[in-house]
């Protein structure tokens, strides 16, 4: 069923080595195409166009890569409820804690993912590696929750009185 | 299904080299080593059509650059991005636009945002599109990314355009997302209305950042909705629909309709179902650029099929 592509890439040589030959050697009876790029044309679209200008709309430009790495944070150990994130699933997948517990997520995964309750009492942000993210339950309920970028993660907190 | 090579394209196609060897000085002069992989479809007339000295529409299609990501599968995402920029800088000519299918950045920080546009400022073409990957819309439902390259685009951040005869639609399907990737009712409605005046034989190009097909749901790597999208679109005679998020090459032809996931110029994820999750792979040792890439779309009038070609990172 998969295939990789790569082997599309071998694709035939035609028209454009067809063109290539007619417009070099002159026989071609068709003159060439401007060169110039074709509009664009965003119908009744709004004023503004989508998209942004490239560098040769914009003028020259030198592309500075700016170097925004950062330390990898070392996790800091956690105390108390605790659930770990790694290989894209919640360990454990399901916790039970009393009324009143905080209970700790650490992303262990080079991957981000974002805790977000499918009732919407818990929201993280985006959670980077080693990453962590705390939600103290204030009443008891089963709570299930997504990773909102990965929702084919899954998870539940059982909070008992 | 994949597509099955047609025995009797191979056929012609030996017979177009043939052609061109004909004159073959003269070919390899012009165009070096490029001519073989240049023109993907030879549907149509197109053998006996008299050449166009140029495609009517080039663009090319860049992916999940994930600016902000730290980690071994590439220790430097900027570089990576930073190459593919200057590869797509240096194919020969200036792409009529450049498409980049999501995932721009990794964490959808402003820096990151901040960053990722100031480097794509530096590709050499009129205009630069992009669509949302999930992670350009990780905790905010996409509000950052429309800040930064949502302007002059409709609903959630969908818009179309037409260009030398061929119509393109970009799409938002990041959002709201309960397993796979969602479109939305809005956007249906959009895409439904958008094509409703064109003509069948208009053809049709359509970016989203999730696979429109199910190319493995396990890993959310499918639209839970994209059936009901490609309804209004099977009527055309040639709709290549271009997608990022699984970071690698993959083709599907259904119909009319051909799904082209393009590869990353930031980490590889494995081949569907290879292992428990879509994780970063850690290639061995100078394999990094092998399993990244560009991408280059022409589209010659009289030709039905958009041709693609793919190139490695150099």
């Amino acid at each position: 069923m998969f295939r990789p592509h790569r082997s599309l890439t071998a694709l035939p040589a035609g028209a454009v080595a067809i063109a290539a030959i007619l417009l070099v050697s002159g026989c071609s009876g068709s003159s060439p195409t401007p060169q110039g790029s074709p509009s664009i044309n965003f119908g009744s679209q709004a004023s503004t166009t989508p998209g942004m200008p490239g560098h040769s709309a914009a003028g020259p430009t030198t592309v500075t890569p700016v170097d925004t790495a950062s330390p990898t944070v070392a996790p800091a150990a956690v105390s108390g409820p605790a659930v770990s994130i790694t290989n894209f699933a919640f360990t454990p997948a399901t916790l039970t804690v009393p009324v009143g517990a905080t209970v700790t997520w650490t992303n262990r995964d080079e991957e981000p993912h974002v805790i977000a309750a499918n009732d919407g009492s818990f929201h993280s942000p985006g959670l980077g590696t080693n990453s962590t993210y705390s939600f103290t339950f204030p009443t008891a309920g089963s709570f299930d929750y997504i990773c909102s970028i990965h929702p084919f993660m899954h998870g539940t907190v059982v909070v008992t009185k | 299904m994949t597509e099955e090579r047609d025995p009797h394209t191979m056929t012609r196609r030996q017979l177009m080299r043939h052609s061109a060897w004909f004159g073959a000085a003269v070919v390899l002069t012009v165009a070096g080593g490029e001519v073989l992989s240049h023109v993907a479809g030879l549907a149509g007339t197109a053998g006996a059509a008299a050449p166009a000295a140029r495609p009517a529409l080039r663009f090319a299609q860049i992916s999940d650059s994930h600016i902000g990501f730290t980690g071994t599968a590439n220790a430097n995402v900027t570089d990576t991005f930073t190459e593919a920029i200057n590869q797509v800088n240096g194919l020969g000519y200036q792409p009529d636009f450049v498409i980049h299918t999501g995932d721009l950045t990794h964490l959808a920080t402003p820096d990151q945002f901040d960053q990722v546009k100031q480097m794509m400022t530096g590709l050499n073409t009129p205009h630069i599109f992009t669509v949302p990957g999930e992670h350009d819309s990780i905790d905010d439902g996409g509000q950052k990314y429309r800040q930064a390259f949502g302007a002059g685009t409709r609903g959630d951040g969908w818009y179309s355009f037409d260009t030398a005869g061929v119509h393109v639609i970009g799409l938002v399907n990041t959002l709201n997302m309960t397993k796979l990737g969602h479109l939305g009712t809005d956007q249906l409605d959009f895409i439904q209305k958008d094509v409703a005046p064109l003509s069948s034989d208009t053809p049709i190009v359509v970016f989203s950042h999730i696979p429109l097909f199910a190319m493995y749901p396990d890993w959310g790597w499918g639209t839970d909705d994209a059936t009901q999208a490609l309804s209004y679109l099977r009527r055309f005679s040639s709709v290549t629909c271009l997608n990022g998020h699984v970071h690698q090459l993959f083709t599907k032809t259904e119909g009319n309709i051909t799904f082209h996931s393009g590869t990353t110029t930031a980490y590889p994820l494995p081949h569907p179902g290879d292992g428990p999750a879509p994780k970063p792979l850690t290639l061995p040792a100078g394999k990094l650029h092998d399993a990244l890439g560009i991408r280059e779309v022409t589209y010659t009038k009289g030709q039905q099929a958009l041709a693609l070609k793919e190139q490695t990172l150099a």
